[in-house]
């Protein structure tokens, strides 16, 4: 299952977070998955952290709120605004930081996001470019949304989604 | 004003400075030469380099040389590490999640 295309690239000189990722299932489902909130809080945070929706309207001048809740119960916001939405094919949005009633917090970085997709017999590909004002936003976004996100072992994380399966 | 690594690569000047003495130590003459900026500039930037500790100074009799602590210059390739492996972690779930969805439109 895993010799899906990933790459990873960081362009320094432009901020920019460049990843590529091969879908093994088409087009119009990885674009839902992508854009309709009860499939991406399935999967958006890195587990053990759920990512939790409060309200999505999927369209040009249109926001993602959402948090990322940590197994204590920590809430992380945050939000997407919606700048440009061409059907399957390109979304892009602006992220910001934000507390639990919806003010965003001007201090925290914000960042420009382009997601590309594109189909080739059954294995769709996402383009996902993200460019931060600043190298150091990136770091910050790290600390923020995910500090504990990823120190579960891989392990750890296939028996969890295992069990969530059945 | 806490100084760190990030704010040292923010700057092209710096990045480039950085890939200078990433080759060989050198003086902070030899540096102004690669660039078209004064003396001051390059100082000022030699300065920060210092103070995030992404560079040392070694005294050789008059001359001071700069080089650079490479272990510093690896936390950052460490924190890229981090982002990359959130992504991972994401995609790896999206992965089942999409299975899970073809299996129920079958």
């Amino acid at each position: 299952m895993n010799n899906l295309l990933f790459d990873f690239t960081v362009d320094k000189a432009t901020n920019t977070v460049l990843v590529i990722r091969e879908f093994a299932a088409e087009h119009p489902l990885v674009w839902d998955a992508f854009t309709k909130q009860e499939i991406l809080d399935q999967w958006w945070a890195p587990l053990p952290w759920k990512s939790k929706t409060k309200n999505m309207t999927f369209e040009v001048g249109g926001r993602r709120f959402y948090a990322m809740v940590s197994p204590e119960g920590e809430e992380h916001w945050a939000i997407q605004d919606f700048t440009s939405i061409s059907p399957k094919d390109n979304f892009q949005f602006k992220d910001a930081f934000a507390d639990k009633e919806e003010n965003i917090n001007e201090q925290m970085p914000s960042a420009k996001w382009n997601l590309d997709f594109a189909e080739n017999t059954g294995i769709t590909t996402v383009k996902i470019s993200i460019k931060h004002e600043k190298l150091a936003d990136l770091e910050m976004h790290i600390q923020m949304g995910f500090k504990e996100g990823f120190t579960m072992t891989l392990n750890e994380l296939d028996n969890l989604l295992s069990s969530l399966k059945k | 004003m806490r100084r760190d690594i990030f704010q040292a690569v923010a700057d092209p000047t710096r990045r480039a400075i950085i890939v200078l003495i990433a080759v060989q130590a050198m003086t902070p003459n030899a540096i102004a030469e690669h660039f078209d900026t004064t003396r001051q500039a390059i100082s000022k930037h030699l300065r920060i380099l210092t103070e995030c500790e992404l560079v040392k100074q070694n005294q050789q009799g008059r001359e001071i040389y700069y080089s650079l602590e490479i272990d510093k210059m690896k936390e950052i390739e460490k924190w890229l590490e981090q982002f990359k492996k959130i992504w991972e972690t994401k995609f790896n779930q999206l992965d089942k999640v999409l299975l899970t969805i073809k299996k129920q439109e079958k």
